[in-house]
């Protein structure tokens, strides 16, 4: 039967898929995999009267390996790839999970499995979040550019007042952001406390 | 307040620990202090704090700058009532009445400048600037790949070294130059020479090239990060062809990572011709990145200062947070072994050299006029010494730190492409021999292998064709850099880790932090000589300034949107800065070495910081640095012109993977205008400013 028209070869690796808790592979497995077979040339339409006994499985090997064909016990022949092809494909979901493997773990060569699209939402992630700090960023801009522009109309006041109360005075007097810092001078010159001493410090006025 | 009367010591206003002036030096001093000091005659009018030294800080708490003094003046010895002219410098300091002192001094000042020159809050900021511009990606992906090309371990000898002889006088002296002058670069440097303000304007050149390429890859960064919130990563799985029952093929034949990189980011063109349209999406990103700059600018010295103790300091979280995890991966260790075991023999290869000189003068930011943009915001007294040592200290070790994660990280992804490739030939032989599965491991494959060869010769022979040889060392040693590095390598190894959105996002955020941190220091560049310019500022607010930069600058990066824009990105990255800046920085060193005059300098900077220059700057301002830069420049010249053809690397989507191919001739002619426009800003400006004097001397010879 190998390498016969409408056979098809199956590999499993279930070790590879379970590691310690693989099952061996045994007659019993065997009837499970044509049962399944079985199960999905039954969703086809023509061929409702599937029995498990008409799919033959042949050169089991150690990895596991084998061929599977299905045939038609009235007609002596065997079905067309095509056919158990489709079938397979549309149940290849039960199959896998009938065996605990998937896609990759349980294959049939020569039957490509539809891989499932990645999702897509409806409108990408990124543009979500790309859009929340967009936002932020325009609101902070906006913040700061009006903070600055009050602070500079206040500053434009401020020195302007204060020109008219300097007029007034006669001793000289430095403004700094409009406090005058008249009460902080000393008579005489400007020391940096630093640099007093200990003694100095406890000079009474 | 009433304290013991002192003598109205001036000398005391000028520096705490300035010894007793003669009169000649008094002179000087004095210059300089009006010089240097006519930002603030606030602090001179204040009375000395808890701070050791007369100069308080000075950064009013509001974040306005200093208000314009009022001042009302005596009659004796000072005009009444509007500020005195200019007096930088010139006119002998003659003792007066304090308060008139205070006074003329005030308004000299407040006639040289308009407004206070806004500080840092403190000198941590100003460190932390420093760092933030200097740390940023080339630690990340130009080192790690140095250090693997030229012997491992090995090249921390000449890396060291270079720091030492290169790297901190360097940094020392253009931090000196930007405290000494207070002024961004164009000002400095017309300071010192009249002649040489066209280094300022090539630095300034340089400054705007590379913010306008850098811009590109924070945008770069801001897509991954928003696309790293999707399960399972994007750069993960290949998408699907037409009929679902494979993949993409440019995807089979590159990898999921490089599909992602170069498709579905940059939606590359295979050659540098074909310049398709703009990619929409990463052009929002790019605005994205923009705006955040111009947010972080926006304020001068107040919003920056605040801003760079984030990115300063965060990335160094995440790199520990990623050394603690890339030493635990699987496979770790084999990269770290393979980066740090030294192979001496490198060491008498002069390109390792060469290359360790360039790392670390190119890493340090050195020549973009960053540095003395942000060192002019320093009060005048600061310690830059200490602070250029800490600076090149901390980024040359951050380098390494970042390798080590790096190495980590390619030891992960080594050993799991190993690992892969065992396992696919493991699956190979397990199929075509019908072997038991799981009969053959890693450790029995040679067993296996040659006791297949000796059963079944003829089957073996057919197989072992499509074998490939699984070597850890080749895995290894394709070295990478650049955005490769980043993007397409990291991601590969990320997408492998658990949680891997986590580290994604972890990851992205720090090139990010990175990214900003120096495009911060870029804009100071551009932004300070512009708004020390009394032209310019006095016509436009600073937010306007630094928002037409940042609309300009996004503008003309949207051709780096297109879908030939990698191919201009990489011209940019290659040649916008690398030439142009050995000979500014050589410039820099001639001109304040021997224009300017060593003594001179050196004496400013005593009157300054009150210390004295050792003679280890001295020696190598003068004779070392200059001549390891010339022997770079010349080395560099040499390389250009003996390369026949310059070339790129083009991405060929059917084979899926790099080619080679030449430029074309309007790329050429792109990268010799870069160049030459910044080199040619320099003698340009000094014939334009001989020119003038010339007709200026005319015309008053003409009118005498």
């Amino acid at each position: 039967m190998e390498g016969a028209e409408n056979a098809f070869k199956v590999r499993l690796s279930i070790r590879t898929a379970l590691g310690d808790k693989a099952y061996a592979w045994d007659t019993n497995e065997e009837y499970l995999f044509k049962a399944m077979v079985a199960f999905s040339m039954r969703k086809v339409a023509n061929r409702e009267k599937t029995e498990i006994s008409h799919v033959l499985l042949c050169n089991v090997t150690q990895r596991v390996s084998f061929w599977f064909v299905v045939t038609d016990p009235s007609e002596k022949h065997t079905l067309p790839a095509v056919e158990v092809q489709e079938a397979i494909r549309m149940n290849r979901n039960r199959i896998n999970n009938a065996f605990f493997l998937n896609d990759q773990t349980l294959e049939f060569l020569k039957i490509p499995s539809t891989l499932i699209p990645p999702t897509d939402p409806p409108v990408p992630i990124w543009i979500i979040i790309f859009g929340v700090i967009f936002c932020i960023v325009i609101v902070a801009i906006i913040l700061l550019i009006l903070s600055g522009i009050r602070q500079r109309r206040r500053k434009d006041k401020g020195p302007s007042e204060v020109d008219d109360t300097e007029d007034k005075c006669e001793n000289t007097i430095t403004i700094e952001n409009g406090i005058p810092c008249d009460p902080l001078d000393t008579k005489g010159g400007h020391v940096n406390d630093a640099f007093m001493t200990e003694d100095e410090r406890l000079t009474p006025l | 307040m009433g304290r013991g009367l002192r003598e109205p010591d001036h000398s005391k206003e000028l520096r705490t620990r300035h010894t007793g002036p003669t009169s000649s030096q008094r002179d000087r001093g004095a210059a300089l202090y009006l010089a240097i000091s006519g930002a603030f005659p606030a602090a001179v009018a204040r009375r000395g704090g808890a701070r050791r030294h007369p100069f308080t800080s000075l950064a009013p708490p509001t974040g306005a700058p200093l208000t314009r003094l009022a001042i009302k003046k005596r009659a004796s010895g000072s005009d009444a009532g509007h500020p005195r002219p200019s007096r930088t410098g010139r006119g002998a300091w003659r003792p007066r009445s304090k308060a008139a002192e205070r006074g003329a001094r005030a308004g000299a000042s407040s006639a040289a400048m308009e407004k206070a020159r806004p500080l840092w809050d403190n000198p941590l900021q100003f460190v932390f600037a420093c760092i933030s511009y200097a740390v940023g990606l080339g630690n990340v992906w130009r080192f790690p790949y140095l250090c693997q090309m030229y012997g491992g371990g090995s090249f921390l000898v000449p890396y060291l070294i270079m720091l030492i002889v290169e790297g901190m006088p360097l940094l020392y002296l253009e931090l000196a130059v930007g405290q000494r002058m207070r002024q961004g670069s164009i000002g400095a440097w017309r300071t010192i020479s009249p002649y040489l303000s066209g280094v300022g304007v090539a630095s300034v050149v340089v400054s705007f090239f590379l913010s306008m390429y850098y811009n590109v890859i924070n945008a770069w960064g801001f897509w991954y990060l928003f696309h790293s919130f999707q399960d399972p990563l994007p750069w993960s799985v290949c998408p699907l062809n037409g009929n679902r029952t494979g993949y993409d093929e440019e995807c089979e034949a590159a990898s999921s990572t490089q599909y992602f990189w170069y498709r579905k980011t940059l939606n590359i063109s295979p050659s540098i011709q074909e310049n398709g349209v703009v990619q929409w999406e990463p052009a929002l990103c790019l605005i994205l990145a923009w705006l955040l700059v111009y947010l972080c600018i926006l304020r001068g010295t107040e919003s920056t200062g605040k801003v760079v103790y984030f990115t300063a300091s965060l990335p160094y979280c995440v790199l520990f947070i990623y050394l603690i995890r890339g030493l635990t991966l699987h496979g770790a260790t084999n990269g770290l072994a393979y980066m740090f075991t030294p192979k001496m023999e490198q060491l008498a290869n002069p390109k390792a050299w060469i290359n360790a000189a360039t790392q670390i003068f190119f890493s340090l930011g050195l020549g973009f006029g960053s540095l003395i943009a942000f060192a002019s915001y320093n009060e005048p007294s600061n310690n830059c010494q200490k602070h250029a040592i800490i600076v090149s200290l901390i980024n040359s070790s951050t380098s390494i730190f970042a390798s080590i994660v790096t190495f980590s990280i390619y030891g992960f992804k080594a050993t799991f492409n190993y690992e892969t490739c065992l396992n696919k030939v493991i699956l190979l032989l397990t199929n075509s021999f019908d072997l038991e599965d799981g009969f053959v491991t890693a450790s029995n494959l040679e067993q296996v292998k040659g006791y297949l060869a000796s059963a079944y010769p003829s089957k073996y022979s057919e197989v072992f064709l499509q074998m490939k040889n699984c070597s850890l060392e080749s895995e290894l040693s394709t070295a990478v850099q650049g955005t490769g590095l980043a993007f397409i390598v990291y991601s590969e190894a990320i997408k492998n880790m658990e949680v891997s959105q986590l580290w994604s996002v972890l990851y992205f955020f720090m090139l990010l932090m990175l990214g900003m941190g120096s495009m911060l220091g870029n804009t100071a560049a551009i932004l300070t000589p512009l708004t020390d310019s009394k032209v310019i500022s006095s016509r436009l607010p600073k937010e306007a300034i630094s928002g037409l930069l940042c609309l300009v600058s996004c503008a003309i990066g949207m051709v780096f949107t297109m879908e030939s824009g990698n191919y201009w990105f990489d011209i940019f990255n290659d040649y916008a800065a690398t030439l142009s800046l050995l000979l500014i920085v050589l410039v820099e060193t001639l001109a304040v070495c021997y224009l300017y005059g060593l003594r001179r300098f050196e004496s400013d900077l005593k009157a300054m910081t009150g210390r004295t220059l050792n003679w280890y700057w001295k020696i190598m301002w003068a004779g070392v640095s200059p001549l390891l830069i010339i022997s770079l420049f010349v080395f560099y010249l040499s390389d250009y012109i003996l390369s026949e053809a310059l070339q790129y690397q083009a991405w060929d989507a059917s084979q899926g993977q790099l080619v080679t191919k030449n430029y074309p001739p309007h790329a050429l002619a792109v990268i010799g205008l870069l160049v030459a426009s910044s080199i040619m800003c320099i003698p340009l400006v000094a014939l334009g400013m001989f020119i003038m004097r010339r007709l200026r001397r005319a015309d008053t010879a003409s009118v005498a």
